[in-house]
Order: C-alpha cells, then structure tokens, then sequence
C-alpha cells in the first residue's frame, strides 16, 4: 500500500510536469465561479458543499481522496495502513505522521497538538460541529510527539480513515482558534473568514455570500507552487451564467456543478472558451418507494408510518412493473448525456461495492403490463388498473429542479401506459430537503407515493449510507420525523447485514456484503429504483491547466497544480 | 262669477323653451359604446383579447393534440427539438413537421397546444387576481381616503402587507390552506384558488395607496363639496363622484396586473405551489425555454408574445373604456 | 403640517414592532429548517446537534425578544461605537446569521453599495426618463410617439427579468463582448478607469431594471396627464393666453403628481430591498440576494432583520408621500 500511494503521488506529480519549471505567482490570477456562493470558510460550522470546497484552497487535511477514489497524504506522511503498522491489528488505534517542517501561512510550524485540536474543536458537545460524524467513535487523541497523532477508536474501525481524511475534516490551526470552542464558534467571525491553513492560498478578504479574494501562500511546502498569485472566488448568480461565463465570454476559468441539460451545455461549448469535465462520484438518482400509507384520511400519528403499509406499493410486484415501464437511457439522453449512466443500483462506485445490476436496462413496458395482469390488478374503464376497489394511483414528488421535472412527465407517460395514474408535485428544494417537522412536504415526511431525488456517500466506504436502512430508522412522529430510511424498508435479514459490515475488516468480503445488502433494496425488493447514475460537471476554460476533476474530495483539491497554459 | 277674457296666449321665448328631440331617448350606454367605437386601438386591443380568448377556448378542441402527449420509443427521438415549419423558409436542414407547425419542447410535446392549453390558465389567472387584487386595493384606497377614521388603521395595515416577505407568506399560506381547498375544488381547482387569492392579497396594496392618494386631493375639490352640501349619500358619493374621476389610475394597475398576475403565477409553480409541474403555463414555458434561448428562440418568443399581446390589447381596451366612460371627452 | 408628521412618526413606532411581531410569526410558522443546504451525507442527529448550536431549541417569545433586543439595544451601540470609538458593545451578542455566522448589519453594509450602485440608478434613470415620456405621451395623446412609447413600455413590463436579463447576456455579453456578464464587487471605483469599467458591469442589470420600472412609472404618469388635461381649469389657464409650456408643466403636471409620488414612494424602499432576479442572473450580490439565498437557507435572523428594515423603509417614504401630497395640493388637509 506504501508503495502504491508513493507511486500515486509521483504519478499525480508527473502529471503536472509543464507547471514543474514554474516559479510561484507568475500566472497571475485565476477567477473560480460558484452558482452557490460560500457563507462562512470554516468546513466545521457548516456542512455545506460549497463552503467545504471553498475552504479548501486554504485548510487541508492529513490526507485526501484522489480523483480515482484512492487515498493520497496531504499534510501527512503516507497514509496509515495495517500493512506499514499505521493501522493497530485490532483495527482500533491508528497513528499518522505529519510531514516535517510544514507552516501555516503565518509562519508557525504545524504540529500534533493542531491535529488534537481540530478533534476536540470539532467534538465540543456545544459546537454544533457539521462533521462530528467523520469522528464517530474516536476515543482519544494522542500526541506522543510534535508530528505524530494516534486516534483510539472505542470500538474496531473497519474503516479508520474518518477524522482528517477529505475535504470536510481539514485541521485547523490551535493558536487561532483556541478561544472558538463549543458555544464560542458561531461569535469568532475573524477566525470563520479568514483561517489560517496550510493550503496553497490564503485569505486576503472574505465577503460572505459573495466573494473570496486569496492570494498565494507564501509558505506553502513546495516553493514553486501555486503557479498563480491570486485567486477571485465568486459565489452567486446561477448555474446557467456560470456555464456562460466560462464557455462564452470566457470570464471565468473554472465553473462548479453545472447542473444543466445536456444539449444546453453542448450549445455553450460551442462557444470554444471551455470545455466540460464530468466525473463520477457514487451520486444516484433515484425513486424511492413510500412501503407505508400515505393518504391523507390517516390521522397524523398513522399517516406515513409503519402502522399503515401502503394499499398498493406493499405489493412487490406493482413495484418491479413501475420499475420495468422506466426507459433509463432515455432519461440519461434527456436530463444527463455525458453526465449520467442509467443504473439499477443504490451503490454504483467504487468497484468493490458495486453490484453493477443490468437487469433494468431494457425497458419492457409489455412485461410489466404483464405482471400487473398476473398479479390481479385489472385495467378498468378509465385505463387505471384496480384490485378490491383500489386504484394504482401514485402521487409522485420530487425537488423542483428542470431535469427532475422533465423526468416526472416522462415516467408519469411510460406510468401510464401500464395502467397507473400519476399526478405530479415538486417542491422548492428548501422545503423539500429541509427536515422541518412542520412541513409536510419534505422528502422525510413522505406524504407521497414515491419521490425522486440523488443521494451519496462521503469517501469510498459505503457503509453508514446503507446502514441508514435498519429497521426502526424511519423518520415517524415520536422522532419529529428525523430519520435516514425513507423507504421505511424493513427487514431483520438486512439489519443483520448491517451488524456484520460493521464488523468486517477484510475488503474483498466487506464488497460482498455491501453487494448483497445493494441486491436487497433494489433487485430483490424493488424498495429503490435506480434511474440514473449521476457524475459530475464542471466547466473549465481552455486556457487552465493542471486540473483534474475529483468528485470524491473538494472538486479544488489540485488548485496548488492549476497554471495557465501558454500561448494563451 | 263672471266669465273672463280669454287670456291671450303669451308669446314663446324661444330661450324659455326645451328643444324638442329631434332623435329618440339615447341610454347612457348607448353614448358609451358609441365613443368606445371610434376609439381604433380600443377596437384593436378587444379584437385582439377576444381572439386571445377564442384561441385559447376553443383552439384545443380544434388542434386536438393533447398539451401533455409524449412520443412513445423511436418516435420520441424522432420529434422531440422539431422547429417551428417557418424555419424552413431559410434553414433547409431545420428540423420541421407540418404536425407540429410551432414546433416541439424537448421531450416532444406540441408546442401550440401546450401555447393554447397554457393560455387557459395563465389568462384565467391573470384576470381574476388582477380583479380581486384590484377590488381589494380599490375598497381599501376609497374607504382609508375618504373617511378620515379608517385611514390610519388602513394605511398601516397596508404599510404591514407591504413589509411581509412573499415566500414565507406563500409556504405558510400553501401549508394552512393546500389540503383543505384541494379537498374542496379538486387538486387543479384548488391550486387555481390558492394561486389566484395569493397573487391577489399580496399585490392590491400598490392599487390602495394610488387611489387613497387621489381620493385624498378629490374630495376637497368643489364638486364633491357641492355633492355633500346637497346631502348625497357617502356610498353614491363614493360610487357616482369618486370612483370615476380614480379610474384611469385603476385602469393602469390593472393592465399592469396581469402581467404581473401572470409572471407571479410561474414563479409560483416554479417554487412548487401552483400547478403541477407537467401542467403548462405562458409564464412557465417562458421560463423552461430561457436556457435554450439562443437554440431554440421560438420557444420563448411565443410565450414572451403571448404574455405581451394580453397585456397590450387589455391596455388599449382600458384606454378605450377610460374615454368612453369619460363625460367630457364623450361630449366633444 | 409638522405636528401631523411628528405625530405620525411617534405612531409608527408601535407599528413597526407590531410589524416586526407578525414577521417573526409568519417566518416561524412557515415551514423551513436551517440545516436544509447542509447535504443528505449528515446524519439527522448531527444535524439536530446544529440546529441546538444555532439557539432553536428555545422557545419562540425568547428569541423574539432577544432579537429585539439585539436589534434596537445592541445595534445602535455598536454603531456608536464606529462612529465615535467608543467601546459601548464590546462583548455584546449581535444580531448574527445563521448561514455565515457573522453580524447581519456588516453583511448589509458590505451589501449596500452594489444595490445602490445598480438599483438605485436604474431608479433614478426610470425616474428621469419615465416622467418626460408620460408628460409627452399625454400631451400627444395617439401620436406616434405615444403609440410606440405605449408598444415598448407595455411589452418591457410584460416580459419578465428572468427573460431579459439572460436576453441580454446572449446579445450584449455573448456576442457582442461589449459588457460583462458577471458583476465584479470587488472593484474599487478610484478613477476614470475603474469609472468606466463600473459603468460597463452596470450597464446590462441597470437596462433590465430600468425597462421595468420606467414602464410602470410612465403609464402612471400618463394617464394622470390625462385626467387633468381635460379638467375646466386647464381651459382656463389656456384662455388666460399662458404658455403652453406654462399650462403643462406648472398647473398640468403639480396636479397629476400625486399617484406618481406615490408610485415613486413605494418603490424607493425596493432599491433597498434589491431586485432578487436581476441580482441573480448578473450575480449582483446586494441585498436581494442576501435575502433570497437567506430564505432558502432559512436563515431567520437575516430575513427578519432584512425585512424589519424594508418595513422601517416602507413606513418612512409612505410618511413622506402622504407629507408630499400636501405640498403638492394644499387642499388635502391632515388633521
């Protein structure tokens, strides 16, 4: 494993061989457009995607996932592995070294007590902190000296690499942040803008919701890096004129996730100021099926729990033939292109845990039809199938958002060819993905037959994404409606295999399990219907070199490599 | 108890005595409809609205294809992005289909009959909010202008609405009320119900200050004096002295009201409180095309037109009734 | 006429906190929840941890008063101290926002100069134009010029910034490369240079925003000429051999004023509150979109300081449009 990660480095060090000659600063500056504009720098206080990859030109953490999902040292070392004894036999204790001679911007050398530091930062019982779950079951933090740190875990870790691994938990510096612990956080603003990091730039003036001004690092460990003496950060706008102002007016060098339709996107490159880069993360889009009753005439304590299941969804069959009626490489053309993949599964990536399911790729409207007739549920006059006076009508809910509503009006139209009426709903997105107890029209509350929307998993370890399904996990009233099993799935068979996952160290058999547990939701049961396996886009102008697009980590983890290419 | 002279018949002042008609007893109205004839962009404009109308009513029962059909399989391919047949005239290559002469939406849906169908609502929405909102506003404006006691509470009741942020008005009101009108009117009847009574309380305070403005300076003229000395009611004051000197006032906020009424409606259903997300609207189309603007420009010229040539012919049809209305023009 | 306006000013201050009252109600009854951006990868009971660290598990009368507090005690202090130097708040909690953890008024100060640079000229520039127009338009009533100023006035208020906006990013910045498409806050105006480039980012949002409001402010102009040119009195004036000039603009144009003060009025406080699509599609950055990605965000204090200020705005120019209408008819009477 040493090896391999030495060899990555050099590898991802070859790539950026024209910057190699490159003296820091000579490029001048770079413009970096995001449509969401970041609110605050500190990754801690906000779990915002925005703001974690904003922050992460300046804060770093010991190590990061590279664009192939592959693990690559940062600020540490090499990274821990059983192997090179990083990594304790019993899975519980793993010790990192941090590399020697580091500074943070202001001068003061990096040491162990940052790292103890940015743990107990974040594990402040008042802070409030977005990423405790990266130190979920850290016992205590050792600091034998100024460059090691040894993590205990209470419990065997399968996978150690949660607390300073990835742009979410970077560690921050003590000496600044000393007095922002618990209940102070929130009051330290000075400290929230402007970080003080190890990363490639630093912050020369925070205007939040709007724009970041950075300018380069002038200790940062390669002298020769970053090639370009500041940055503009802009937030703002939408994902439509942040498309334009790189593809068209050239503007901007780089643009983040721009979630538009693949013909429009195609119509801007033609522009020939930039070009797109997509990656693929684990982001699946998919419906999920309610296995409860929705109906409104239920009282509230009933409605949407498991007191109720669902008059018609229970049946497995009505929801393998929904599954069947779907044409996923239509919906891939329509909303995705380059950007998407149809796919059958919950876990699509990374290749140890994926089952790679094909079974959905046909559409087969006739099948279905098919076995609804076998299953009892007859066409009546008005063309909608019904069985003991129920009617396979499915109200169907999604964010609001283009591409989702394109795709309501095609599986509602495939939907109804099989004989199942469908009526339509999207939500403002702020509502929808909001667990406001209140509303009744969040995607945990569930006060529809179905509804449509992406969902992923941090790093490479799917493990607590698909332990979000146990038993009893539902968002319900007694807990205000918070809970992570939308489905309401219920199968002690899975519960059990999520106890054993949690259990297995070795990976060849961990990607079993994740597999079996992936069949069980979607295959076995049709719970989740796969639609399209999302990837990434961005945009980035020609002139712009040294990127790699990285969906696994902050999409500017390169951005000491980026330089301008010549002639340009 | 002498019989007397015959009185001699006094002569006729000609000063003294009324005219005799030389045409039959004319209605109001009749004068009314007389000076709105002559008037040509407000013949114009109601021609135009009527045809609007008429599109939008009965053009679906005549181009039967239905605003929400999608093309099954190849097919789909085939149709969808189809550009309207007038491009052919200069783009041999376009991709045209006299089925669909304005062409297809990217998933292959009809663009005239999503234009038609869409119409339906966005002019049934436009004009009944723009009404309530302009009663509401008028009511308001009357009443707080001319009895000095409302004012205050009025005015401030007015300043309130003004204040309150529209998006949290919107959840809070979609939240209380979406259940219980869909129960009542059905989904699309009540939504229709929601958008309408949103749209129309939270856009009347506009209408309510100009008018409580004017009221203000009208009623200190001489001719509304002269009115309450002779004892005039406050209601026929309000109704035969007030209102029609306010009107042209009203008569702008209300063209400028619906299309309002109509852009407020998409934005609405944008946010996912109007209508369901396959149900078409002008304002909608127009806002699901302006990322395709550049490729495919049709698809926002109509619904922009749409939009615009309502709102033109409702303005000429009020500058038109504002004449026609008005004595003293009626008289030249 | 001064004791009604200080009279009214003295009312306006229970309005305002029974306003500020029904705006804090209104947020906490609509549905919505802080942690709604933060991504589906944190758990629920994480996220339950931040919304405790944000103060929402108190109850709604304390952080009502807390807000109040913190908004008409500590605010005014800390403004003091700016101006003054003095220490007065030093250690005091502000109003602070949820999204970025930092004091809202720095937000809107920060914010206050693009609104103002692109809002608040494009009023001005409405203003100036749409007035002459009106005046024109009714004084040629049916002319081509009012014909075609109608055409364009009715069709600019018709079709919706959401369209125009990108409309003129394609022609102008697209294709013809003549302005940005994307507006640079960071620019520091400090000479002619920097003037022009200002200019330039400007000139696309403020030709959107001006379209809208001259069409508006026109027609009301307008037709208030018009209601006044047939009046007895302008007949009179004319008989009097006055100028033509002196009819329309002197006795003609005073008396049509007043709708348009108060279109004027109501629409000074929104320079203030910025307009949120115009913002957007140029990425603007005022206060309209602090506003709108607060309420996306549900970030409640900003909202509701954002607004409470809007309201103390609409209460003031109402005040001052209801004073105006007495200077402009000295008939209307307050008593």
């Amino acid at each position: 494993m040493k090896i391999k990660t030495l060899l990555l480095g050099a590898v991802a060090c070859a790539a950026l061989a024209p910057a190699a000659f490159a003296e820091r600063g000579k490029d001048g500056n770079v413009s970096i457009i995001y449509w969401q504009a970041p609110s605050i720098l500190n990754p801690f206080l906000s779990g915002g995607t925005k703001d974690i990859e904003a922050s992460s030109l300046v804060l770093e953490p010991l190590a990061r996932y590279d664009d192939k999902g592959e693990m690559v040292p940062f600020l540490a070392e090499e990274v821990p592995t059983i192997a090179n004894g990083g990594v304790s036999e019993d899975l519980t204790t793993i010790t990192w070294k941090i590399k020697p001679g580091l500074l943070w911007s202001d001068g003061t050398p990096v040491t162990s007590a940052d790292v103890k530091f940015t743990a107990e930062y974040c594990m402040h019982p008042e802070g409030g902190c977005a990423q405790l779950s990266f130190f979920d079951g850290v016992q205590t933090i050792d600091t034998p000296d100024d460059l090691t740190v040894k993590v205990t875990f209470n419990q065997p870790k399968p996978n150690p690499y949660g607390p300073f691994v990835g742009g979410q938990s970077p560690i921050i510096q003590k000496a600044q942040f000393e007095n922002c612990l618990g209940s102070k956080a929130p009051e330290c603003t000075q400290q929230n803008f402007n970080p003080v990091g190890t990363g490639p730039f630093k912050v020369v003036e925070f205007k939040p919701n709007d724009v970041i001004t950075l300018e380069a690092n002038t200790n940062y460990r390669d002298p020769d890096k970053p090639a370009f003496a500041t940055v503009t950060f802009k937030g703002g706008g939408d994902a439509t004129g942040a498309a334009r102002a790189v593809f068209e007016t050239g503007e901007f060098d780089y643009a983040w996730n721009l979630q538009l339709a693949p013909d429009v996107i195609a119509k801007m490159e033609a522009g020939g100021k930039g070009k797109a880069i997509t990656g693929f993360g684990p982001l699946v889009e998919r419906i999920e099926v309610n296995l409860t009753d929705p109906s409104p005439s239920l009282d509230a304590d009933t409605r949407s729990t498991r007191k109720a299941p669902h008059p018609f969804l229970s049946d497995i069959r009505v929801r393998q033939a929904l599954s069947m009626a779907i044409d996923r490489e239509l919906l891939v053309e329509v909303g995705y292109g380059q950007a998407g993949k149809p796919t059958c599964d919950l876990v699509p990536v990374p290749d140890n845990y994926a089952a790679k399911n094909d079974f959905c790729f046909k559409q087969d409207i006739e099948g279905a039809n098919k076995l609804l007739d076998e299953a009892g549920w007859v066409k009546g006059a008005d063309g909608v199938r019904a069985k003991d006076g129920v009617r396979l009508s499915i109200l169907y809910q999604t964010s609001t958002n283009a591409v989702r509503q394109d795709f309501q009006a095609l599986i509602k139209d495939w939907w109804t060819e099989i004989g199942v009426e469908t009526e339509l709903r999207n939500v403002s997105a702020s509502v929808f993905f909001g667990g406001d107890p209140g509303s009744p029209d969040t995607f945990q509350k569930f006060y529809a037959d179905v509804e449509m929307y992406a969902n992923t998993f941090n790093g490479t370890d799917p493990q607590q994404y698909l332990a979000a399904y146990r038993c009893g996990q539902e968002p319900k009233p007694e807990s205000q409606w918070q809970g992570e099993n939308i489905n309401r799935f219920c199968d002690p068979a899975y519960d059990a295999l999520i106890d054993e996952l949690a259990r297995t160290g070795d990976i060849a058999k961990r990607g079993e399990i994740a597999i079996k547990m992936n069949n069980m939701l979607t295959k076995d049961s049709h719970t989740i219907i796969g639609l399209v396996h999302r990837g990434r886009v961005s945009g980035q102008s020609n002139t712009l070199g040294g990127h790699v697009l990285n969906v696994w980590d902050s999409e500017l983890w390169d951005a000491a490599n980026w330089f301008r290419k010549q002639g340009s | 108890m002498t019989d007397s002279a015959p009185q001699p018949t006094p002569k006729r002042i000609a000063a003294l005595s009324d005219p005799i008609p030389t045409q039959p007893p004319r209605s109001q109205w009749l004068d009314v409809w007389d000076q709105f004839k002559q008037h040509r962009g407000a013949l114009i404009g109601g021609i135009t609205f009527l045809v609007i109308i008429l599109a939008v009513l009965v053009g679906p029962a005549v181009w039967w294809v239905d605003a929400q059909y999608l093309p099954k399989g190849r097919e789909f391919i085939n149709l969808r992005d189809t550009r309207p047949i007038y491009v052919a005239l200069w783009d041999n290559a376009a991709k045209v289909d006299w089925a669909h002469p304005l062409g297809t939406d990217n998933l292959g849906r009809d663009t005239l009959a999503r234009m038609m169908s869409g119409g339906r609502v966005s002019i049934a929405v436009g004009l009944t909010a723009m009404l309530l909102s302009i009663l509401l506003g008028t009511l308001i404006g009357v009443v707080a202008g001319y009895f000095r006691r409302m004012d205050g509470v009025l005015m401030r009741l007015t300043d309130l609405f003004l204040a309150l942020p529209l998006l949290p008005l919107i959840l809070v009101a979609s939240l209380l009320f979406r259940e219980t009108l869909s129960a009542i009117f059905g989904v699309e009847g009540g939504v229709f119900v929601l958008v309408v009574s949103l749209i129309g309380i939270t856009s009347w305070m506009h209408t309510a200050r100009i008018v409580r403005g004017d009221v203000l300076a009208l009623k200190e003229r001489e001719f509304i004096l002269a009115a309450q000395s002779i004892g005039t009611k406050p209601k026929y004051l309000v109704i035969r002295h007030l209102l029609p000197n306010v009107m042209s006032p009203i008569m702008v906020s209300a063209t400028l009201g619906i299309a309002v009424a109509i852009i407020t409606e998409s934005a609405l259903s944008f946010l996912g409180f109007g209508f369901p997300p396959d149900f078409p609207t002008w304002g909608r189309l127009l806002n699901d095309s302006v990322d395709r603007m550049d490729l495919y420009p049709e698809r926002v010229l109509w619904p922009g037109l749409a939009i615009s040539l309502t709102v033109l012919s409702v303005n000429y049809l009020g500058d038109g009734l504002r004449d026609a209305l008005d004595p003293r023009i009626r008289g030249r | 006429m001064l004791t009604f306006t200080i009279r009214r000013l003295v009312l306006s201050v229970p309005t305002l906190l029974f306003i500020s009252l029904v705006i804090f109600l209104l947020l906490e009854l609509a549905p919505g929840d802080p942690m709604a951006q933060v991504p589906l990868t944190v758990p629920p009971d994480v996220k339950e941890k931040m919304r405790q660290a944000l103060g929402l598990g108190e109850p709604i009368h304390i952080r009502y008063v807390k807000w109040l507090i913190q908004f008409f005690w500590i605010e005014p202090q800390v403004l003091f101290d700016h101006i003054f130097g003095t220490s007065f708040a030093d250690g005091k909690l502000r109003v602070i926002s949820w999204q970025t953890r930092s004091p809202v008024m720095d937000l809107v100060v920060q914010r206050l100069p693009q609104t103002l640079w692109v809002v608040g000229v494009a009023y001005v520039l409405a203003v100036i134009i749409a007035i002459p127009v009106g005046i024109y338009s009714a004084y040629k009533q049916y002319s081509i010029f009012d014909q075609f100023g109608t055409f364009i006035t009715m069709i600019g208020f018709s079709v919706p910034p959401f369209f125009t906006g990108p409309l003129m990013v394609v022609i102008f910045a697209v294709n013809l490369h003549w302005f940005p498409s994307i507006y640079d806050t960071t620019l520091v105006v400090d000479d002619l240079e920097s003037l022009g480039k200002q200019i330039r980012q400007m000139f696309l949002p403020v030709m959107v925003l001006a379209l809208q409001i001259t069409a508006q402010i026109s027609r009301f102009m307008r037709a208030s000429m018009l209601d006044n040119f047939n009046q007895d009195y302008v007949r009179t004036a004319r008989a009097k051999g006055m100028s033509e000039y002196t009819v329309v603009m002197v006795h003609v144009l005073r008396n049509s004023l007043i709708p348009v003060v108060t279109v004027i009025a109501l629409g000074i406080p929104s320079i203030f509150g910025g307009a949120i699509i115009t913002e957007q599609v140029f990425a603007v950055n005022g206060i309209g979109q602090a506003l709108i990605s607060a309420i996306q965000a549900n970030d409640l204090p900003m909202v509701q300081t954002l607004t409470f200020i809007f309201a103390v705005l609409i209460v003031v120019f109402n005040l001052i449009a209801d004073v105006l209408y007495g200077v402009l008819d000295p008939r209307v009477r307050y008593d």
